[in-house]
């Protein structure tokens, strides 16, 4: 850090670091724990639901995963699924970066760490679904290269370790880095971050790539040996995370965050162009499946239109494609741009949609029929939704904490001249 | 969310004695918020005593010296007097070199009676309550080969009219998907052919039982219950004690009797004769004779997976 910053004008004598970032570091956390009544009300309730999914857990570690509704047949279900999901949006966070980087546009960069902050919250909830889908969490560390046995590069498994915590790592710099410069009153030294912001875009596209290859390397399961698995993967994830970041861009706004129309028009625009990508390639797989038949369609044929009088998953598609249609539609409306209740609409229609297709919708059919050919069906069970929605609940707090200490910093309330001069 | 105009306090660091009000009800609230953690996974609590310290560090099978596993092993069948009520004695034999284990089943004699499903169950101390096995028998329909108009649930008299009867076990394949899948090599192929689990390794995440074409592998969903006069004491480490909840296993075509020279209990349990095992690398055995005049085949062979388990027709 020795390169010499930029200072403002009337700057006094800065401390070093030593001092300055652990002064940053309790005003993150002053900021992190300070905040209105709604703040609180709205974490307290989030810590309630991550408690009882912590509990759920708890018991499913001792009792056994009998308590789940997996089975020999099913044996990934909604963890895994919302896993799966979770990676994308992780992934989808990075439709800002481009823009805001690549295209240099100034009012994205404004706001570029929401997406980058969605990817920290986003990955740590994928981390816990694959933890509380383990049989034996207490092994974790056999995981762990050097001092566990990592079987890399044969296992995909272990690729996705590598790409998922790679992906963590980055996007804590790049976030840990912009505010604290920030919080300086320094303008940021591009060495330190714009290499790791590059590598990220590239990064971003990987965990997604790494994470269809799971599942489409598998030669057993027709459902899922697709070449076109990965480029459905990243179409939805463009689609889920910056639909994300739109709802979250207007609830900011309406908590006085100063956010302008441009990026949300940039993100728009981007999911008006995904959403259709996503409809095209749904259609070119049902017609495969559907026009060629045959035993190795037979997990689409029961999740579109049920097999042997087993259904479950019928309507559950169904919504997904009525939702990414209405979606779609509404977003290519002219009207997507100026009203505000019709593009949370549209977008919540196409994160919902994005959510099934790519979690219920693929995960669980790909094992029914199982690979003999028995139907055994799969619902969640109430320990399963209880987890799930505990971890959903742990990633909101990350996120609005990391919100809440980025959005004071970036406008600049909250900075280490205005901390000393109190101080004094 | 954000407040910009309200003056912030002049506390740079926590510092006692100058603790403002906001802070002490912070210092509660996280107080509060830990207990309440500590309280909602406290349930965890059941497993001392469940999961030793040793259990816990123990490196994996290929890491083990002599002495450890010596160690390990005498771990595992004490743990098995304590909890199951059972003396057993587990052993770890090891391949047999210029050994290549194979199975084939004559699907003209196989008549899907079931007692190989039956005599693994009890073979391979599988939990009870589920009717564990590693064997599935498809009712297949006369004239097609397709699985899905297969039928593993029947219980009728058998055979039935124009069914015939295909068991599928593990397949040992020579490129197995399941190995390949695991991310910390808790499961691979022995120079026997064998694909083992050491399931004192396996953090049961499912992966290999997802990459299986052949529906092999089984997972432990539950602590296995097995009556103690019921438990085979016979075990090895790598094949029939009793499995720990969470982890997978599969069929390992009874190892601690195969490689003592015993035949697998599913083929001493088949009435009909159907069932052929041997040593593919031994010219006089029968199995290599009916590899060589049968006109055999092997499940998905589309797949590549390589199975060294046949099936063929007599007639």
């Amino acid at each position: 850090m020795s390169s010499a910053p930029l200072t403002s004008e009337g700057m006094p004598q800065t401390p070093g670091h030593i001092v300055s970032y652990p002064r940053f570091l309790v005003r993150a956390l002053m900021l992190a724990t300070d905040g209105s009544l709604l703040f609180y009300t709205w974490m307290i309730a989030l810590t309630l639901i991550f408690l009882v999914g912590a509990n759920a857990w708890a018991n499913q570690v001792v009792d056994g995963m009998i308590v789940t509704n997996m089975t020999d047949h099913v044996s990934w279900g909604l963890y895994i699924a919302n896993f799966t999901f979770m990676v994308g949006v992780a992934a989808g966070g990075v439709m800002m970066v481009i823009p805001a980087y690549l295209y240099r546009d100034k009012r994205m960069h404004d706001v570029v760490l929401l997406g980058e902050m969605l990817a920290i919250a986003a990955i740590v909830m994928c981390l816990l679904f694959v933890v509380v889908d383990m049989g034996r969490p207490d092994r974790s560390w056999h995981i762990i290269p050097i001092i566990g046995r990592f079987n890399f590069p044969i296992s995909m498994l272990t690729w996705d370790v590598i790409v998922l915590n790679g992906y963590l790592l980055l996007n804590l710099h790049i976030c840990g880095y912009l505010l604290y410069m920030r919080f300086l009153g320094r303008t940021p030294n591009p060495t330190w971050y714009m290499p790791f912001v590059f590598l990220s875009i590239a990064w971003a596209i990987s965990i997604h790539t790494v994470t269809a290859f799971l599942y489409c390397g598998l030669g057993g399961r027709p459902l899922w040996n697709t070449a076109l698995l990965a480029p459905r993967f990243l179409t939805s994830a463009f689609i889920a995370g910056p639909a994300f970041i739109i709802v979250s861009m207007f609830v900011l706004r309406s908590l006085r965050v100063p956010i302008g129309d441009g990026p949300i028009h940039t993100l728009v625009k981007i999911v008006r162009i995904t959403v259709l990508i996503n409809l095209l390639m749904l259609a070119s797989e049902i017609f495969t499946e559907f026009y060629t038949g045959g035993a190795h369609t037979s997990s689409a044929r029961y999740l579109y239109l049920g097999l042997h009088g087993a259904n479950a998953l019928v309507p559950w598609i169904w919504t997904a494609i009525v939702f990414n249609v209405i979606g779609a539609i509404l977003f290519l409306h002219p009207a997507s741009m100026r009203k505000r209740g019709l593009v949370i609409t549209a977008c919540v229609l196409v994160f919902v949609g994005c959510w099934i297709e790519k979690g219920m919708g693929l995960i669980v059919p790909g094992f029914i029929p199982s690979t003999l050919h028995e139907i055994v069906e799969y619902m969640p069970s109430l320990t399963e939704w209880k987890v799930t929605v505990g971890i959903w609940a742990l990633g909101l707090m990350i996120y609005t904490i990391a919100i809440k200490i980025a959005a004071p910093i970036m406008m600049g309330n909250v900075s280490l001249l205005e901390h000393g001069r109190k101080g004094e | 969310m954000v407040e910009p105009s309200e003056p912030r306090r002049s506390i740079s660091l926590p510092v006692l004695g100058s603790v403002s009000r906001r802070t002490a009800v912070k210092g509660i609230g996280a107080t509060l918020g830990a207990a309440a953690f500590a309280t909602a996974i406290s349930p965890l609590r059941k497993l001392q005593g469940e999961i030793s310290a040793e259990e816990l560090m123990q490196r994996h099978y290929k890491e083990l010296s002599p002495e450890d596993k010596a160690q390990v092993i005498n771990r595992l069948e004490n743990e098995t007097k304590e909890r199951f009520g059972a003396d057993v004695t587990i052993d770890d034999p090891r391949p047999i070199p210029g050994t290549k284990f194979v199975y084939a089943i004559n699907l003209s004699v196989c008549n899907g009676n079931g007692k190989c499903v039956e005599a693994c169950h009890k073979e391979n101390n599988h939990d009870r309550d589920t009717n564990q096995s590693y064997i599935r028998v498809l009712e297949m329909q006369k004239g097609t080969m397709d699985m899905e108009q297969a039928n593993t649930t029947y219980d009728h008299t058998v055979p039935a009219e124009d069914k015939f009867y295909m068991p599928v076990q593990c397949q040992q394949c020579d490129e197995p998907p399941c190995t390949d899948a695991c991310p910390v090599e808790a499961t691979w192929k022995e120079d026997d052919g064998i694909v083992v689990v050491d399931y004192n390794w396996c953090i049961g995440c499912r992966y290999c039982e997802a990459a299986c074409p052949y529906h092999a592998r089984r997972f432990n969903w539950k602590k296995p219950n097995v009556p103690a006069a019921e438990i085979n004491p016979d075990q090895g480490y790598l094949s029939n004690r009793i499995r720990p909840q969470g982890v997978v296993e599969k069929c390992h075509y009874c190892l601690h009797r195969t490689r003592k020279g015993r035949l697998p209990a599913c083929l001493e349990a088949c009435p009909t004769g159907a069932r052929v095992f041997g040593n593919i690398l031994d010219p006089e055995s029968e199995i290599r004779w009916i590899l060589e005049n049968k006109r055999v085949y092997v499940l998905k062979e589309e797949l590549g997976t390589k199975p060294s388990f046949f099936y063929y027709f007599d007639s």
